[in-house]
């Protein structure tokens, strides 16, 4: 099924990480007959793989090769070497994810031209916008089964879902529903619908939740175009003289080191890793790192506010039961800046199950006062909050002094919120304990943001050339065959959740390449 | 995966014969920490049982949930029982014993209210000891699958088919 590529082609696209950019760049690319090896550090896990268990899961997936961290956020206190939650697999951090697929709002895509200038931010427009986008993400919603779109069903109601929608509609909110999620409300493309599990982020076992390790994959592989290869881990990308890359060294599974040539190389290997390769790969020709004429690589770091509200009732919830996050209130996505603050923030229902709740109500906490909240947690209810934080040249990822098992610099993340993080957090943390103090919380608990899941921005997209790294195809502005295909390109974050951003992003660069490709101009 | 199974039972003979009480629900006796009820008996590889029996007491005192037995506590920190790791809890125990010492007390186990251990523990809350404890209970203790249906939290649910026939939409109440 596979197709074996040399590693002397150079006629081959490089893809490095095989998530929700890379994964499905791959698939998009090999339909089209472009010849294609994907590169991805993790191995391969499947659905009847994937375990039902919190903490086993993580060690399964998720990547957990030392990073560091500063700044002042709490994670760096809590979680000082796992700044970041996300996977390390074939399908990338897609096996972990919760399938929440909602569109950037239009002005979402001109962030600084609508929000003004913000002390300490970074903001910028984007170099597109939503009418440009608009077919890629009905392209990308078909893909991914987006529940509400295309004539697709939502997802029927939890009991978590049901206390939030109360809430909500307690306090007036209009836009309440049970989410625009990748997870099938009724069978679809092959895969058939969810069953209520209840394990959205340890992978889900029934394949009903899009993720790119099933759907996107064996399809591109099914072409024999794309060659995937797992547990490789990219340590550089190599130029020539011209400054146009010319392939890529990585260690292979027995931790020898190979080199395979490449005719292009895209990057995908999620916000912290793909800043670190292209910093690793300095040269005497890009002294501060490959592409890095700007200084922008690895800053402008993004995770999206977030903080999370359980509220605590008389009788059970069970908010466990179903899915994790098919719930959302999108009243308070708006830009409205007489609430305080600039941008706005989606609520999402949220649940974890106790061993994750004990590490993350609050962590480092003890005593009764959070043990009395774990005796409740049967009648627990749950929420997120997902809110655009401010791009600040000052978050970044740099390399540190400490190096990984290869002897590679690992990335250290420094991170601290702008004042209108802290002031659009405190409004969330109101609204949400409000909602549930509307339908009879005895108690309600506002918890820190947890280990980033979305992470953005590091690799920004920009207009000109010296206020980011990629241009509006993704393609780098200092190197003309090295494109960034991850969140990494993000120019600002809005208030949704990102992958469906990365996935029409990816098919829309894929379209580019090939393009290019055909026209002899990569 | 912390066991419980690992904890082994005694009879009531075996119990009152070779232990002597302990404080609250605990019995010390030569090799082995039992519960005064005789339902568990964890047994000693390299620890002396009086400096586990203070670790499971300050584990609860962490941690305090009062409808989970003390045989949960001490799985939790049995891992401590080991070559490499005795020295650790025994300079930490002993640190422990001297704080309450200096509060008046006969020991850690010796103060017999909670209030009075817990306010010696925030003495030393910010200790190595201390957090590296309070860390591992973190896992040891919460991710132990018996204790979780005493918190109503269900686990594993593919092998049953998901909740979409038991009960993911079924509360009444809102
Ligand atoms: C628990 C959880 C829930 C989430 N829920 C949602 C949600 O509901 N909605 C939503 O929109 N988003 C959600 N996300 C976020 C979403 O998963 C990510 O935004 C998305 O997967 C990022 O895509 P990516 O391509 O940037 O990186 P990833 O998907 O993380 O893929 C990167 C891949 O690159 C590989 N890699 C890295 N470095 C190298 C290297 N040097 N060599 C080779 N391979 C490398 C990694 O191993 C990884 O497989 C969630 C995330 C988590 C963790
Ligand atoms: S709740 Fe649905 S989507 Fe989530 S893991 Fe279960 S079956 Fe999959």
């Amino acid at each position: 099924m596979a197709a074996p590529f040399e590693m002397t082609d150079d006629n081959v696209v490089v893809i490095i990480g095989t998530g929700a950019g890379g994964g499905v760049l791959a698939n998009e690319l090999a339909q089209k007959g472009v010849s294609v090896v994907a590169l991805e550090a993790g191995g391969r896990y499947l659905p009847q793989d994937y375990v039902n268990d919190e903490w086993e899961s993580f060690g399964q997936l998720a990547w957990t090769d030392t990073r560091t961290t500063s700044g002042d956020w709490r994670v760096a206190k809590d979680f000082s070497n796992l700044p970041a939650w996300i996977v390390k697999a074939v399908g990338g951090t897609t096996t972990h994810w919760a399938g929440a697929s909602i569109r950037f709002q239009p002005h979402e895509w001109k962030a600084r031209t609508t929000y003004g200038e913000v002390e300490g931010a970074n903001l910028l427009d984007w170099p597109i916008d939503a009418e440009e986008m608009a077919p890629y993400y009905d392209r990308a919603e078909d893909k991914l089964g987006v529940t509400r779109t295309n004539g697709i069903p939502g997802l029927p109601g939890s009991n978590n879902f049901k206390v939030f929608e109360a809430g909500a509609k307690k306090l007036g909110y209009k836009e309440v529903h049970t989410g625009r999620m990748a997870i099938n409300s009724e069978e679809r493309d092959g895969r058939m619908a969810c069953q209520q599990t209840g394990f959205c982020f340890q992978g889900c076992k029934w394949g009903a939740k899009w993720s790119a390790a099933y759907t996107d994959i064996p399809a591109g592989e099914a072409t024999g175009n794309l060659e995937v290869r797992e547990k490789a881990h990219v340590a550089r990308i190599l130029h020539d003289e011209s400054g146009k890359v010319t392939g890529v060294e990585y260690f292979d599974t027995d931790g020898n080191l190979q080199m395979q040539r490449a005719r292009v190389v895209c990057v995908a290997g999620n916000s912290f890793e793909s800043p670190r390769l292209l910093l690793n790969s300095a040269s005497s020709m890009f002294p501060d790192g490959l592409a890095n004429s700007s200084g922008m690589v690895g800053r402008n770091y993004m995770r999206h506010l977030t903080g999370s509200v359980y509220g605590i009732f008389e009788k059970p919830v069970h908010m466990y039961r179903g899915t994790t996050m098919a719930g959302i209130v999108q009243d308070e996505a708006r830009h409205d800046p007489s609430r305080g603050f600039v941008g706005g923030y989606e609520l999402e229902t949220l649940s974890l199950g106790l061993p994750f709740m004990a590490a993350f109500l609050d962590p480092g906490a003890w005593g009764r006062e959070f043990t009395t909240a774990l005796d409740a947690y049967e009648n627990m209810a749950g929420m997120w909050i997902v809110g655009e934080d401010m791009p600040q040249e000052s978050n970044r990822v740099t390399l540190s002094d400490v190096e990984d098992d290869f002897g590679l610099k690992v990335a250290n993340v420094h991170y601290s919120d702008h004042p209108n993080d802290k002031a659009m957090r405190e409004h969330a943390y109101r609204q949400g304990a409000a909602m549930y103090d509307a339908v009879g919380a005895t108690r309600t608990l506002p918890t820190p943001p947890y280990p980033s899941t979305h992470n953005l921005g590091t690799n920004r997209m920009s207009e000109r050339p010296e206020d980011g790294v990629v241009n509006r195809n993704g393609r780098a502005h200092d190197v003309p065959n090295l494109y960034i295909s991850d969140g990494s390109q993000f120019t600002t974050g809005a208030a949704e959740n990102p992958t469906l951003t990365i996935v029409a992003l990816a098919i829309r660069q894929a379209e580019h390449i090939a393009g290019e490709m055909n026209r002899g101009s990569l | 995966m912390i066991e419980t199974r690992s904890l082994r039972t005694l009879t009531r003979r075996q119990l009152l014969s070779r232990g002597v009480a302990a404080g609250a629900g605990l019995v010390v006796g030569s090799g082995f920490v039992a519960g005064s009820d005789a339902a568990w008996a964890a047994e000693m590889d390299a620890m002396k049982p009086e400096t586990f029996a203070t670790l499971v007491q300050m584990a609860r005192d962490i941690y305090p949930h009062d409808k989970v037995g003390d045989r949960f506590y001490a799985a939790a920190v049995k891992g401590y029982d080991a070559p490499q790791e005795v020295e650790f809890a025994q300079a930490g125990t002993d640190m422990l014993d001297d704080a309450a010492r200096q509060a008046g007390f006969d020991g850690y186990r010796g103060a017999g209210w909670e209030a009075d251990r817990v306010a010696i523990l925030r003495g030393i809350e910010d200790s190595d000891f201390f957090q590296r404890v309070r860390g591992g209970l973190v896992t040891g203790l919460y991710n132990q699958k018996e204790v979780w249906p005493i918190f109503g939290y269900e686990g594993e649910s593919y092998s049953f088919g998901g909740y979409i026939d038991r009960g993911f939409d079924d509360i009444t109440w809102i």
